[in-house]
């Protein structure tokens, strides 16, 4: 039971949460780059918030189903498409055995997510994660992304059916800036803010910048005025953290992100707020993205409401929807109705007078 | 114990120590990062010690800002400096020369001694661990002998094997992993400082000591063999300062 993949996309890896606990011994994180998009797919199939998912950038894979399940799928519009039919995203979609699931270029956003209920995609955890780490080989499908002809598994016997499959679906984020868009990031200000001019400052939260084709899992690199240092932005090598604005020699900002160094020397002069870095990961090269310093506390109460809004989207998803059909329900509910019935008929047959 | 806490963000805080490279604050901060790791503090995820910073990643929705910055200044302002008298010592056994160090007559010519001057130099003292990075397993390594600091290669090797011991400048370091590398390459391990199949995937942590052991070739083979069947164990050794 799982999946074949036809075409295997633009570097599709298997990724979760991230791989925590090891950075002190050199480990990159990984994990996926989009947190939110990540979650939705899972919640969108009802797995846990830290199971594996598949990540694709840019130009997603083609899949053929050996099994029935359900998916989800989130981030960039992929335009998915199963044998041949259109059939949107952030919403569960019922899979049969030998479907055809193509996903195209992306028309908007950078990072895609698949979502397959039952837990995600079935690979063995290594150092506590299921996350693809590319430079370790390790971790994710034998340590590499997809390619064509992998025979991806996955658990199914869990995910037959999901009550209230029709409601299912989130509506409120299927919209990424389009290309010369623009997105503003809050963030918070240091840990290195000090080795930077009054004007660095100024340049940093006052104009704009720009994301650039240097974009991918280690971080991202943006074109835009030089942020001006006191003397230079070498710092002793230290630990680095996921959004983290770095500014090498050259003062353009370099965000760090999932498959990024442990550690760096230069210096940092502030990290995007959690809830701000999907926004960053989704840009397309060419978007304007400007700087807005927010306090840690308010940064901490975003990363709260989007916990609220979290249990809150999972409850909504699973309430009963009209043009739903629920088999095991309308059975519950029926079947007083027909012992009424056949009762009924009992009684009443001696009403019924056969022809004489 | 003296730090400043600087906010990294919405899930991190760095405790940034004297800026100065120094047996003292690598020290300070290893014993902080050990005794962060007794604690247990809830909510902590990850913990990077490097030369002079300590950085705690945590979960926001578990501990605030601070909340954290109240554990860690009542855990680690009052540590007494005594508990660090212990020294963590983990024997990395390597074959020098030939074969396995290709650069080690370059390191020789350069210092003007001969080849088991070298090694005897060397594996002379242990290295104190001041932070791991670049690679899983990569030991940034203080301490190397000036009689034998060495440059590196004009144009780096595209492909080092896994365990090669190296000189690169003023550090010496072992490579876990197979790599492109720009460092003078004086021998090799048979000893894996990562497999991540092993229960304890990286040998050692920041703050440890590595000794250099010198082994022949007959000995590496053997080693290699027991490394290949998951009978070798490595040599921990713990002594006082």
């Amino acid at each position: 039971m799982g999946f074949t993949v036809q075409k295997a996309g633009m570097c599709t890896t298997v990724q979760d949460k991230g791989r925590f606990g090891y950075m002190d011994s050199g480990f990159s994180p990984s994990g996926v780059m989009d947190k939110r998009a990540y979650r939705l797919a899972n919640m969108l199939v009802e797995n846990g918030a830290n199971d594996p998912v598949l990540e694709f950038v840019l130009a997603g894979p083609t899949l053929r189903f050996t099994t029935d399940t359900i998916i989800a799928i989130t981030g960039g519009d992929f335009s998915p498409v199963i044998n041949g039919k259109h059939v949107g995203m952030y919403k569960a979609i019922r899979i049969r055995r030998g479907d055809i699931l193509q996903l195209d270029a992306a028309r908007s956003g950078m990072f895609g997510y698949l979502a397959v209920a039952g837990g995600g995609v079935l690979v063995p955890e290594v150092m506590g994660s299921r996350s693809t780490n590319l430079k370790c080989e390790i971790g994710g499908y034998q340590g590499r992304a997809l390619e064509n002809g992998d025979y991806v598994p996955f658990v199914t016997h869990t995910v037959d059916y999901l009550a209230n499959l029709a409601s299912h679906t989130i509506d409120s984020d299927v919209e990424f800036p389009k290309k010369d868009g623009k997105i503003e990031l809050r963030v918070i200000m240091g840990p290195q803010d000090q080795m930077f001019t009054t004007k660095g400052i100024e340049t940093f939260l006052g104009e704009d910048f720009e994301t650039t084709a240097h974009s991918d899992r280690m971080g991202y690199r943006l074109a835009g005025p030089k942020v001006e240092t006191v003397s230079g932005s070498d710092i002793i090598s230290d630990g680095i953290v996921f959004g983290a604005i770095q500014i090498p020699s050259d003062g353009k900002p370099i965000i760090m992100l999932s498959d990024r160094q442990t550690t760096g020397g230069y210096a940092k002069i502030a990290t995007i707020a959690s809830v701000d870095i999907p926004k960053l990961v989704q840009a397309r090269p060419g978007t304007k993205v400007t700087f807005t310093p927010i306090s840690i506390y308010e940064a901490q109460d975003l990363v709260r409401a989007e916990a609220k809004e979290f249990s809150k989207l999972a409850k909504h998803i699973k309430r009963p929807a009209r043009g739903d059909v629920s088999p095991r329900r309308t059975a519950r509910r029926l079947t007083p109705f027909l012992i009424k019935q056949s009762v009924r008929a009992d009684t009443e047959r001696k009403w019924i007078r056969t022809k004489e | 114990m003296e730090y400043t806490i600087k906010t990294a963000g919405d899930s991190a805080v760095c405790l940034e120590f004297e800026q100065v490279i120094s047996e003292k604050t690598s020290s300070s901060i290893r014993l902080a990062a050990e005794s962060l790791g007794k604690l247990a503090i809830p909510g902590i995820v990850d913990v990077v010690p490097t030369f002079c910073a300590l950085l705690i990643s945590y979960d926001p929705l578990v501990i605030d800002h601070d909340q954290i910055c109240q554990r860690l200044n009542a855990s680690l302002l009052n540590i007494d400096e005594v508990d660090l008298k212990i020294k963590h010592i983990v024997e990395i056994p390597v074959c020098y020369g030939g074969e396995y160090g290709p650069d080690i007559d370059f390191v020789a010519n350069h210092a003007g001694l001969t080849v088991d001057e070298v090694i005897a130099i060397h594996c002379g003292r242990d290295y104190l661990i001041d932070m791991l990075g670049f690679l899983p397993g990569f030991a940034y390594l203080g301490g190397l002998d000036p009689r034998i600091h060495s440059p590196r290669l004009e144009a780096p090797r595209t492909r080092v094997e896994p365990g090669a011991v190296g000189i690169g400048g003023a550090q010496t370091g072992i490579y876990p992993l197979a790599s492109p590398a720009g460092w003078r390459i004086i021998g090799n391990s048979p000893v894996r400082p990562y497999d991540p199949d092993r229960e304890k995937p990286i040998l050692y942590k920041a703050g440890d000591y590595i000794r250099f052991v010198p082994i022949t070739a007959e000995e590496y083979a053997r080693i290699e063999v027991e490394v290949a069947d998951g009978t070798y164990e490595c040599t921990f050794l713990t002594e006082g300062v």
